[in-house]
């Protein structure tokens, strides 16, 4: 279900119906294929007295390969549901399975590191760390996993050259334009070779050229890596990237559209 | 690995060099001051086992107890107590001395200082010379025969006392009583000694009224004797003539070895003390890392998200702040050791310039210095604990969202 222009798609309101109702997916035919799945996930603030539901009983299967964009108003619950899919944050109730495996029975420290070697993560702010180069923010996930240094830097190299900054390894963050930091954060993002790339307003803070150079290249990393992409974004131009959109309000699923088209309101 | 995390932490405390240079200083002055006091213990130390070196280890010093030298004591030595140490076996000579402090008049002028009182036969004069150290530099030394002659310390041929310097053959008078100048001693390197009088026993016996009165008795044992059974010998004899119990003496029998040790005793307890005051200092300076640090996690609760997000564990979180804390305090080690070492050579230079030279020699003492940086890192180390933890336990999502 990587690109999903074909005859199939007629067929998919059917399983987006079951999300709908937000019963417990008992789908067989997809397991093989999903990576991240969400059962009856509800997340709760507490904020003294008074309790907060951000996610009220989210149902979602996200496959392998699959380009899809989570877009929501502020306050609709999107970023906690990123936390959640990018396994950031755990469930008050309801299961998150990464992989099919529980992420719940994981310790936090654990999760770090299983987070760290299938996910990797685009953020609207770029969260370079200032102090180190482009290189060397770009190598930083791996020292996490306890790559040796040799292999890293020629990793890492490799991907800064992909995104044509193969001229400012060195170049420390603020030497670099929005652009050029947004880029070097898909390098990172790259670095553990992630099955995952979870993009949280990736083009927020960059000028249309600049967002549209990095869609550009989270769409090559679709097709041509055959990489997973959850975009979280309340832009709607950008779904026009994805394969599937699921559209959150206050809480809930409100719609998932396929290509732009919708299937169930 | 470790590499890694050094080299990030690195980076952070050359972000924020004020702040750094802020948290250095606190730690900085602790190390600088331990190791100067240090440095500048052993320097000491190594003085006054040389100064006692000198005097050669074949010496018993005799005085009353309770004063100082023969000071401030009620009870005296006579005469009869020098023969009877003189009989001991194993004691191949014995002088006996008047020692005290006194006024002395020269140009009109009043200056406070010790004056010795010593027998001018030569056996007595080689004797004292030897265990005193003292050698003439001008004039000549005391002669049997002689009465109200003088010799004076090094300080009186410099003009600071008199206004004007001491010439052999000038009068001084010592006590109300007149003295003529026959010569001067070197520099001995004690300023009390530089500016002290030594005069016959005869002499010092009639000024002072203290007739048959010795202030203490040196003596020097039989080459092969062990001092300290000779000086165990003597101390029995003198119970025996002077009629007091075991326990109960009223004189003090000591060794240079011994005098060497109760200075050592005395210099060990300057120093705990004051290097205790040093560490106040240190661990102030360790709370000032932790309050770095924890400033330093507030401001980068963001970064410590992205790391988390990006796949850091807690322990590597740990690692970095650790190292970070760490760094400060080594940094502070360095520099006060450099700092410490600079103090204590200047102190050197000092003494040689106002005392004499070689009589305070600093070595630096390169275990010392390790010890140091390592226990500087350590410091650091400690004081980062309690905010490496706050950083590692910081929850991934309410750090990213932190601004």
């Amino acid at each position: 279900m990587k690109i999903k222009k074909n005859p199939n798609e007629k067929k998919e309101p059917v399983s987006e119906s079951k999300f709908k109702k937000q019963k417990v997916s008992g789908d067989s035919r997809k397991h093989s294929k999903t990576i991240i799945e969400l059962k009856d996930v509800w997340k709760t603030y507490y904020m003294g007295k008074i309790s907060l539901n951000v996610l009220k009983g989210i149902n979602l299967e996200i496959n392998k390969g699959e380009f899809v964009a989570i877009i929501g108003p502020s306050g609709s619950g999107k970023s906690t549901l990123m936390n959640h899919v990018g396994i950031l944050d755990t469930p008050t109730k309801g299961q998150v399975l990464l992989d099919n495996k529980d992420i719940s029975k994981f310790s936090e420290s654990d999760l770090a590191q299983y987070r760290g070697k299938k996910i990797g993560f685009i953020f609207q702010q770029f969260n370079l760390i200032p102090t180190l180069t482009a290189l060397e923010n770009v190598v930083l996930p791996s020292i996490f996993q306890n790559v040796p240094e040799e292999e890293r830097t020629k990793r890492g190299q490799k991907l800064l050259n992909d995104v044509g900054l193969g001229e400012r390894f060195n170049h420390k963050p603020t030497e670099l334009s929005g652009g050029q930091q947004q880029r070097v954060a898909i390098s990172r993002a790259l670095i553990n070779n992630p099955e995952i790339i979870l993009a949280d307003e990736p083009t927020g803070n960059l000028d249309s050229a600049s967002g549209k150079q990095i869609m550009d290249t989270l769409s090559e990393l679709h097709k041509i890596e055959k990489k997973t992409i959850i975009l979280v974004t309340h832009d709607v131009e950008l779904i026009n990237y994805a394969d599937r959109t699921i559209f959150l309000k206050d809480g809930v699923i409100e719609k998932i559209t396929h290509n732009g088209k919708v299937h169930k309101k | 690995m470790l590499k890694d995390y050094f080299k990030i932490s690195a980076r952070e405390i050359f972000r924020r060099k004020l702040r750094s240079w802020l948290t250095l200083i606190g730690i900085f002055i602790g190390i600088a001051a331990i190791v100067s006091l240090i440095t500048l213990g052993q320097g000491l130390q190594n003085a006054i086992e040389g100064q006692f070196e000198a005097l050669g280890k074949d010496k018993l010093f005799i005085m009353p107890k309770g004063g100082t030298w023969g000071m401030g004591s009620s009870e005296v030595l006579t005469e009869n107590d020098l023969e009877t140490i003189k009989d001991v076996s194993g004691i191949k000579y014995a002088t006996g001395m008047g020692y005290t402090y006194g006024r002395f008049e020269f140009n009109e002028l009043i200056h406070y200082g010790f004056i010795s009182g010593i027998s001018p036969d030569p056996e007595d004069l080689a004797l004292v010379g030897e265990a005193q150290t003292w050698h003439i530099l001008e004039g000549r030394n005391l002669e049997k025969g002689d009465k109200y002659k003088a010799i004076l310390g090094y300080s009186f041929t410099q003009t600071d006392i008199f206004e004007k310097r001491v010439e052999v053959g000038d009068k001084i008078i010592l006590h109300n009583h007149e003295f003529k100048i026959v010569g001067f001693l070197e520099k001995i390197g004690s300023p009390p000694d530089d500016a002290s009088a030594i005069i016959p026993l005869a002499a010092y016996e009639e000024v002072f009224d203290s007739k048959d009165e010795l202030g203490f008795i040196i003596a020097q044992t039989q080459p092969g004797e062990d001092p300290l059974k000779v000086a165990e010998d003597t101390e029995k004899e003198l119970r025996r003539t002077r009629n007091v119990d075991e326990g109960e003496e009223n004189f003090d029998i000591q060794t240079p070895e011994q005098f060497a040790e109760s200075f050592n005793v005395i210099l060990d307890i300057v120093q705990i003390v004051l290097i205790g005051i040093a560490m106040i200092s240190l661990l102030v300076g360790g709370i000032g890392i932790m309050n770095t640090m924890y400033t330093s996690v507030l401001q980068r609760t963001k970064e410590i998200g992205v790391m988390k997000a990006l796949g850091a564990r807690n322990k590597h979180i740990m690692y970095l702040f650790l190292i970070e804390s760490g760094l400060y305090g080594l940094g502070g080690g360095i520099l006060g050791a450099a700092i410490g070492i600079g103090f204590a050579k200047a102190a050197e230079l000092l003494m040689a310039i106002f005392i004499g030279p070689a009589f305070l020699s600093v070595q630096i003492d390169w275990l010392l210095i390790v010890a140091t940086l390592a226990f500087s890192f350590v410091v650091g180390c400690l004081s980062g604990i309690a905010p490496a933890r706050k950083a590692s336990k910081l929850n991934p999502v309410d750090s990213l969202r932190y601004e």
